[in-house]
């Protein structure tokens, strides 16, 4: 029977053919974890009495969320799992001179057709270059990382389709914000989102990234795009070799399907406190901005340091902005096209590889009454530090441009 | 497996970074994360949670991070199990693998109220509201129902090699 790519992917790590609702053991092809929720994956494994890993190439470590550590016990965790990749020898760590841990997913290790699963509900990232990728809590991780194996109920495909070339200023983000304004946070709960996107380049790799990181916002077991000529040219192009795609069959059957216009999507933020409260830029423009943030896994990528530099250039900020490239790469690369002086000259703070102001850890946390437009993923009460402040999420269009005026401000009407 | 307690209610999408704000991650000890559960929302959590209670909520309970800390809070300050018209996936495992029952229930806050006493058999799904009403949810089986037995995923392991 044809098979959608989820059936594809699990039916391979599973051993035998699957369908929705079974309940399987499946082979993992990375298991992955980052500082915060590392230490607690490693005391599952010394509790368990199984300090081992079932393939030491097969984890990935990145120190992200305490990186540089704001704190002495920040410090300590990342000791104790620095002590803990020296005595397994593990090959794929890497410190906090490098980035956030599902950039450097996508950017080294993720395949299209793989499962990966890793302690971070961002994991969902990877679903870019179409990995079957999910998030665990630290024992779900724990046992992964030992055995080389998990569980899962196979989720059912649902299909999306972008079509056209996207509106000016519309990204990956707008599309995620689409999703959730429309089917709200629960939508999507036993499903696994499958996009097809008809024109390959007019959504490139970083736009991917975004959407399916946040594919966990609409509690979706995964949301992978088809792989296609971008994604070939997108590994080979960081990694110098060219991937094997693994596609959907011809006539695979899908719970439903749902198209998305790209030209005709405005440009969009979700109002706090809620990821599915979605609304038009132009619904709350004005609303006074005391601090932007461009930046974590959701958004730090190249192309959304390339719009904040164009709406930036030559202008100051209004508000304290904050902007963190995801990554070594990705800083390095701003830094080559001018994006980064850019921005310092406009008044912007910038640093890379930290979480930091996402999950209201350090580098930014928002205080009581404060108002923060940010391009990460959640804006929960809370999340980035007081319960009295308010966040909103936009692209990195409507952040930059909020942050030149000090209120949130529609990017279409800002002068270039 | 029967679980019974008095309700304390909330609403929909009640997320991680409400269960257990991130600035308490940094631990993993169960009654220094007990302390600090539901803060945003009710600072008088725990000691209210202590006696032991029943959590009902609305849509998607759980939502948003991977933090195992948000169940281990949870069970710790005394919540014996957790009601909800839906849940969020991640929360869900951890839940089990740290010994805290969760039953879906449509409709889970407009059948039951504050302060109400229920009974939930955990592996039928049915729940006695007040020693009168019957409610059906969906109760949970096989290898999650022994994790849960166990009371969570390392004493299960532990039972499994002994």
């Amino acid at each position: 029977m044809p098979q959608t790519l989820t059936e594809k992917i699990l039916s391979r790590a599973a051993g035998k053919d699957v369908s929705a609702g079974d309940v399987v053991e499946i082979k993992t092809d990375i298991v992955a974890f980052h500082d915060l929720t590392g230490y607690h994956v490693i005391e599952v494994m010394e509790k368990a009495g199984m300090e081992k890993v079932f393939d030491k190439n097969k984890i990935v470590i990145a120190f992200d969320h305490l990186a540089p550590p704001p704190d002495i016990r920040s410090a300590e965790i990342q000791g104790y799992i620095r002590k803990f990749v020296n005595k397994l020898n593990l090959p794929n760590f890497h410190d906090i001179n490098f980035g956030i841990l599902h950039e450097v997913l996508v950017e080294k290790y993720a395949l299209p057709g793989q499962v990966i699963v890793a302690a971070d509900s961002h994991t969902t990232t990877s679903g870019a270059v179409g990995a079957f990728a999910q998030g665990m809590g630290a024992s779900d991780i724990a046992a992964a990382a030992i055995t080389g194996k998990t569980w899962i109920v196979v989720p059912s495909s649902f299909k999306v389709e972008l079509k056209g070339t996207p509106a000016k200023w519309i990204t990956g983000k707008d599309v995620a914000l689409k999703l959730l304004g429309d089917f709200k946070a629960d939508y999507f709960n036993g499903m696994s989102i499958e996009v097809h996107v008809e024109n390959p380049s007019a959504y490139p790799m970083d736009y991917r990234a975004t959407t399916s990181n946040m594919g966990i916002e609409m509690n979706a077991d995964a949301l992978m795009f088809v792989p296609d000529s971008e994604t070939k040219n997108y590994i080979k192009t960081m990694r110098g070799y060219e991937p094997q795609l693994v596609t959907p069959d011809q006539g695979a059957k899908y719970s439903d399907e749902y198209t998305i216009e790209l030209n005709k999507l405005e440009p969009l933020v979700a109002a706090p406190y809620s990821v599915d409260n979605v609304k038009v830029v132009n619904e709350v423009e004005g609303t006074p901005v005391d601090q932007v943030y461009i930046g974590s896994c959701t958004n730090g990528r190249i192309s959304d340091f390339e719009i904040a530099a164009k709406i930036l250039k030559g202008k100051k900020v209004k508000a304290r902005c904050i902007a963190i490239p995801a990554s070594y790469e990705m800083f390095k690369k701003a830094m080559d096209l001018g994006y980064i002086e850019t921005l310092v000259n406009a008044g912007c703070i910038v640093t890379y590889g930290t979480c930091g102001p996402c999950l209201g850890g350090h580098f930014g946390v928002a205080g009581p009454g404060e108002t923060i437009v940010s391009t990460s993923s959640r804006n929960f009460r809370g999340r980035m530090g007081s319960n009295e402040s308010k966040v909103y999420l936009s692209g990195p269009a409507v952040a930059a441009a909020s942050a030149l005026n000090g209120k949130i401000t529609d990017p279409r009407g800002v002068e270039q | 497996m029967i679980v019974e307690g008095p309700v304390m209610k909330f609403g929909d999408k009640i997320d991680t970074d409400i269960i257990i704000p991130a600035r308490y991650l940094k631990y993993t000890d169960p009654q220094y994360l007990a302390q600090h559960a539901m803060e945003p929302l009710d600072p008088e959590f725990y000691k209210k949670a202590s006696k032991g209670i029943v959590i009902v909520a609305g849509k998607v309970f759980g939502m948003g991070s991977s933090r195992e800390q948000a169940a281990i809070a949870l069970k710790a300050a005394g919540v014996k199990a957790v009601i909800a018209e839906s849940f969020a996936r991640i929360f869900y495992r951890n839940c089990i693998n740290n010994g805290l029952p969760l039953i879906t229930l449509p409709k889970a806050p407009e059948e039951i109220n504050e302060g109400d006493t229920v009974k939930i058999n955990v592996e039928t799904g049915e729940i006695e509201v007040n020693g009168k009403k019957k409610l059906q949810g969906k109760g949970i089986s096989g290898m999650a129902l022994d994790i849960l037995k166990a009371g969570g995923i390392m004493e299960y392991l532990n039972q499994i090699k002994s």
